[in-house]
């Protein structure tokens, strides 16, 4: 069987046309789908962003009514959330996973490619709700990306029950991509690998799928109560029939809260594998790093209620998810702490993948500032539902969670394509990114401190001067990533060739592999001291 | 065709078993947590939802050093075509002393309607301390075109209330009954029969 | 060169050529009452603190890059621990923490004591506007925005307080302490007057409560901050602190206003009258949805101007108003508004815009409709 297996290696055979994508069974062809598929959502979410601030540019209504408003901030929401940066962190996870632990490919490779293809099929339908609203068929989802009862169930549009069916494929398709992840690292590592030698990114992704099981089920379960509320006759939200719309919040961010840590932890892992190789020196409180991750999402499950502050609970409940919110900061600290403790006295280069993860942890750490000052109950009365809020999510979301997916692609794509990508056009696209991306969101700061409330398509006049900075910012950040459409298009079809090490201070079993990695890799598991 | 171990065909399947019942647990829980609101808000006091009648079995006592005021508020959800109001806006009472008022509702449409009034109370930790031996919650009310009915509520605030507590809000919100939308289609004006969309 | 400073040199001009009206605010202002100040207190705070670590964090990341570059020929260590120090970063980031939770708690405390109020004032969210009902003195009334469309669609220019006005605003005594009670007609709203620290949900079908005391007169605006539809931008809180002497002078004024308006839907008002006042409620209640001009918004509001429902059978427009139309967005506009307001809208709506019915309709007919 061995002999047979090492011949196929040698021709490196691969399908081809469109079955080849189609029926993929190879994880480094669904990573690419996944990435392709977030890189898409990305410019179409990005798209819909820009109508957003073209609105907010000035006071008063000049493009968009304020119903059509709704739908556009509550699809951003969706697609960046569930189309962007969780299917971006999947394929990476496609990628890098198999390979870093001397696997052949993920533990599931058939349910892999099921759990991708449900996500095409589940935007279209999102996507579809929005291209029949212009078309003036009746509105797409309005109602925000955590879509409260019972504005989405009694008072939703007819679009509501297609949303609720695309949430169902999404949630079946990450549940799907987490069990693979956790079968493939319980059961794949290369003999040898001790779950202690593990690189830091699969660690990170094994805390991130095990927090996907336990919550997207509740997902699953909050959209399904919408359902029968909306359709079939039960009350759960509605209390008229004795249900109470303040659950929906409590279940919904039952989920949420978790979430948004499965949206950072693939970060922290990015992060760690690329501050290390551009510090040319190992990773600092290695152990630590992993303690911290799994307490971050242990502590995740507990502090869901900071999103509710205002709606009328006891104080009792108010301290309570205070404090575990302030408990957050700590193993936070320690990974922020750890990170510079790796730069500090080695022999640090700047190349783009290292731009970006550095920038991550200046820019991340300000939106764990703003978080902390959130979760304090008594000033968040006054933060709450306004662009402070949204300062606050876009920090930690776009300069935290995106800039580590950029940095991650820019750090690896040498390693998939075999070629380097234009370092020059690389580093334009980062300080472009970076400068606009502050001009941007640095101003709802200050809008949001003023009075300005989020969700609202027009504001009062002391609000502009600001809003109008944001706006340009985000046109200069929305025009930038062509630079990186151009960049990862022109490395995939040339450029100088890149080594397997691709760079001087790397490490890992990717890395010891050739450049491009072949197409099956690791067929046979290497030695791991 | 990639190579697994040989061990594949019996671990993945122990460890997706596992997880699938994760899976199907969380799930559970996710509605499991309906039930379980209402048992932590039960216990605890909190969200200010008050329960059904109660009955005591011997007269509580009355504590006489002690006054709390009630204030007495009333909704009608949408477009609930009803005039709802307490008899009064306020009452003081002692803890202990049993205390009936009235809410006055009246339909002022000219078709038979079923309504359904769900009670708040706040401060919430006050909740679990306002005792109704009679009331008008969560049972359907008709009243018919033009009728009027007086509905009485009758209460005792808990003596173990918190001291800090000194003002209690009772609300009362009548919502339409679902069921009665179906007796109404025939009548009401719907979506279908204006044709409204040019 | 020029292709990047010429549009530059647009996008300055652009924000220099902006209205400035007011000063740039940085930071949260402390408000008017206790709960105000504490939270802007522990806001201070908490970002003070914030501000330091990052400082220190930032410099030493900063020194860092600056320093320990292979550029530099610096040799890159190989330390990958230290116990002392992990355990001095764990230690002091809980002592920070506690210090902050603190001063945090005892603010939160002091907020959420709702006793001894003097008086209570019900506040309802509706789709898109506020009710207020002073409990007990029977008073109530609607509270719109006031704002023209015009002002919004950028025909006109926008004054000082665009979106941040109303018809009738909610007036209180100064150095009283005022109980809220919160809650929603249809969707969860939430009020909010940053100037008065406070902010809650108002829920359907329950109850929620919070208090201010504000010792200074004035003028206090606010927002709506939870996302309720379509005019979720649209409905803001105008609060008006008056002596109490003030207070109850307006409070009784009301009265009679309010018992003027009851009776208006007795008497037997002309075209021109009905005509005069329909024209000011449509702009208030309805043009929202149908537009100033009657067009409404296709595929999410019809239009009256021309329409089967303000041309046709009287009797049915009335319904529509007063009943609403199920399954729509039409509200049923009979429990919000008195018997001439509404008769003077379904006038109004029958005769403008080129519709041109002739048609009268009386604060009795609205009243038998009912």
């Amino acid at each position: 069987m061995n002999a047979v297996v090492e011949e196929h290696h040698d021709h490196d055979h691969k399908p081809t046309g469109l079955g080849r994508w189609l029926f993929s069974t190879n994880h480094k062809d669904i990573g690419s789908m996944y990435l392709w598929f977030a890189f898409t959502m990305f410019f179409i979410g990005g798209a819909l962003a820009l109508l957003i601030r073209a609105e907010l540019f000035q006071p008063g209504m000049q493009i968009v009514e304020p119903e059509f408003f709704n739908q556009l901030t509550t699809l951003h929401g969706l697609i960046m959330v569930f189309g962007v940066i969780m299917p971006a962190f999947v394929g990476l996870a496609n990628w890098q996973l198999p390979m870093m632990i001397g696997a052949p490919d993920m533990a599931l490779p058939r349910m892999n490619n099921w759990s991708f293809w449900l996500l095409p099929g589940a935007f279209g339908m999102l996507l579809a709700s929005l291209v029949m609203s212009i078309m003036g068929l009746g509105s797409a989802p309005n109602f925000g990306w955590t879509f409260y009862a019972p504005l989405s169930t009694t008072y939703g549009p007819d679009s509501t029950d297609y949303f609720i069916f695309s949430v169902h494929l999404m949630g079946i398709s990450s549940v799907m991509g987490a069990i693979n992840v956790i079968a493939t690292i319980m059961n794949l590592r290369a003999p040898g690998m001790t779950y202690m030698k593990m690189p830091i990114f699969v660690w990170t992704w094994f805390i991130t799928a095990y927090l996907l099981i336990a919550v997207m089920p509740v997902l699953a379960g909050v959209v399904t109560m919408m359902l029968t509320d909306r359709n079939f006759g039960t009350s759960f939200f509605d209390a008229a029939g004795g249900g109470d719309p303040v659950m929906f919040q409590h279940v919904f961010w039952f989920f949420g809260h978790p979430e948004v840590y499965i949206m950072i932890l693939p970060a922290f892992g990015i992060v760690s594998s690329i501050v290390p190789t551009f510090s040319r020196k190992p990773l600092f409180g290695y152990s630590s790093m992993v303690y911290a991750t799994a307490s971050i999402a242990f502590l995740s499950f507990i502090v869901w209620a900071h999103h509710m502050f205002t709606t009328g609970m006891p104080v009792a409940g108010e301290l309570f998810f205070m404090y575990s919110t302030m408990l957050i900061a700590i193993p936070t600290g320690v990974k922020v702490f750890n990170w510079m403790s790796t730069m500090w006295r080695g022999a640090l280069t700047f190349e783009t993948p290292m731009l970006f993860a550095i920038a991550f942890i200046f820019l991340f750490t300000m939106g764990g500032f703003t978080g902390l000052m959130l979760c304090i109950a008594p000033a968040d009365f006054q933060y709450h539902d306004t662009y402070f809020v949204v300062a606050h999510f876009h920090y930690v979301l776009v300069t935290g969670a995106a800039f580590s997916i950029m940095a991650a692609v820019y750090f690896w794509l040498p390693k998939w394509t075999g070629n380097m990508y234009d370092e020059k056009l690389g580093k334009l696209h980062f300080w472009l990114t970076c400068i606009s991306a502050n001009v941007l969101f640095f101003p709802m700061h200050f809008v949001g401190l003023a009075g300005m409330p989020r969700r609202i398509p027009d504001y009062a006049l002391q609000f502009a001067e600001f809003n109008q900075i944001a706006s340009v910012g985000a046109f200069v950040f929305g025009f930038s990533q062509l630079i990186f459409l151009y960049v990862v298009i022109k490395c995939v079809r040339g450029g100088e060739k890149a080594t397997d090490k691709v760079w001087e201070g790397a490490h890992g079993l990717e890395f010891d592999l050739p450049s491009p990695a072949p197409f099956h890799s690791y067929t046979t598991p290497p030695e791991v001291k | 065709m990639s190579v697994q171990p040989d061990n594949q065909t019996t671990e993945n399947p122990k460890i997706i078993g596992k997880l699938l019942i994760v899976v199907v647990a969380m799930f559970g829980f996710g509605f499991a947590l309906v039930p379980l609101y209402d048992v932590f808000c039960d216990i605890t006091g909190l969200n200010g939802k008050t329960g059904d009648k109660v009955n005591f079995s011997t007269a509580p006592t009355v504590d006489e050093s002690r006054i709390v005021k009630i204030t007495f508020l009333a909704s009608l959800n949408e477009s609930m075509p009803w005039e709802f109001k307490p008899q009064q806006s306020f009452i003081e009472v002692h803890p202990g002393k049993p205390t009936t008022i009235s809410y006055i509702a009246k339909n002022i449409s000219n078709k038979n309607i079923v309504g359904n009034a769900v009670p708040s109370v706040s401060p919430g930790l006050a909740a679990a301390y306002f005792q109704k031996t009679e009331c008008f919650c969560f049972t359907q009310q008709e009243l018919k075109a033009g009728e009027e009915k007086i509905m009485p509520v009758t209460f005792i605030v808990d003596s173990e209330l918190s001291e800090d507590i000194n003002e209690i809000a009772l609300s009362y919100t009548f919502f339409t009954s679902k069921q009665n939308n179906e007796d109404l289609a025939d009548n009401t004006l719907t979506a279908k029969s204006i044709n409204t969309f040019k | 060169m020029r292709a990047v400073t010429r549009p530059l040199g647009l996008v300055c001009l652009l924000l220099a050529s902006s209205p400035t009206l007011a000063e740039y605010q940085l930071n949260l202002e402390p408000g008017v009452t206790v709960t105000s100040q504490n939270a802007y207190d522990i806001h201070q705070i908490v970002m003070w603190i914030c501000v330091v670590i990052g400082i220190v964090v930032y410099g030493v990341m900063t020194y860092s890059i600056l320093t320990h570059t292979k550029a530099k020929g610096h040799k890159p260590a190989t330390f990958d621990d230290n116990l002392t120090i992990e355990i001095l970063w764990t230690v002091i980031p809980i002592l920070i923490l506690i210090g902050m939770a603190i001063p945090a708690t005892s603010a939160l405390l002091a907020m959420e004591d709702v006793s001894d109020s003097d008086m209570s004032i019900k506040v309802t969210g509706y789709q898109w506007k506020w009710h207020y009902d002073y409990v007990g003195e029977d008073v109530s009334f609607f509270s719109n925005l006031s704002t023209p469309m015009d002002q919004i669609k950028n025909k006109e220019a926008k004054t000082e307080n665009y979106l941040l006005e109303v018809d009738n605003t909610i007036v209180i005594p100064t150095g009283k302490k005022v109980r809220f009670l919160f809650t929603s007609n249809d969707v969860i709203h939430a009020w909010w007057v940053p100037a008065f620290g406070v902010k809650k949900d108002a829920i359907p079908g329950y109850i929620n409560e919070s208090w201010a005391r504000v010792d200074e007169p004035g003028i206090y605006r606010g927002q709506c901050a939870e996302l309720c539809g379509a005019n979720h931008g649209f409905m803001p809180i105008v609060v008006e602190a008056k002596s109490e002497e003030d207070y109850l002078a307006w409070l009784s004024e009301k009265k009679t206003a309010q018992a003027a308006a009851n009776e208006s839907g007795n008497k037997t008002w002309t075209m021109d009258e009905l005509m005069a006042h329909g024209e000011s409620a449509y702009i208030t209640s309805c043009a929202a949805c149908h537009q100033a001009g009657g067009e409404g918004l296709p595929g999410a509001f019809p239009g009256l101007k021309g329409s089967p429902i303000a041309i046709g059978d009287i009797a049915k427009h009335i319904e529509v108003v007063v009943k609403g139309v199920e399954g729509t967005g039409m509200q049923a506009f009979g429990p919000q508004l008195n018997d001439a307001d509404l008769a003077a809208i379904i006038t109004y709506e029958r005769n403008a815009w080129g519709n041109n019915t002739g048609d009268m309709v009386q604060p009795s007919d609205v009243k038998a409709a009912r």
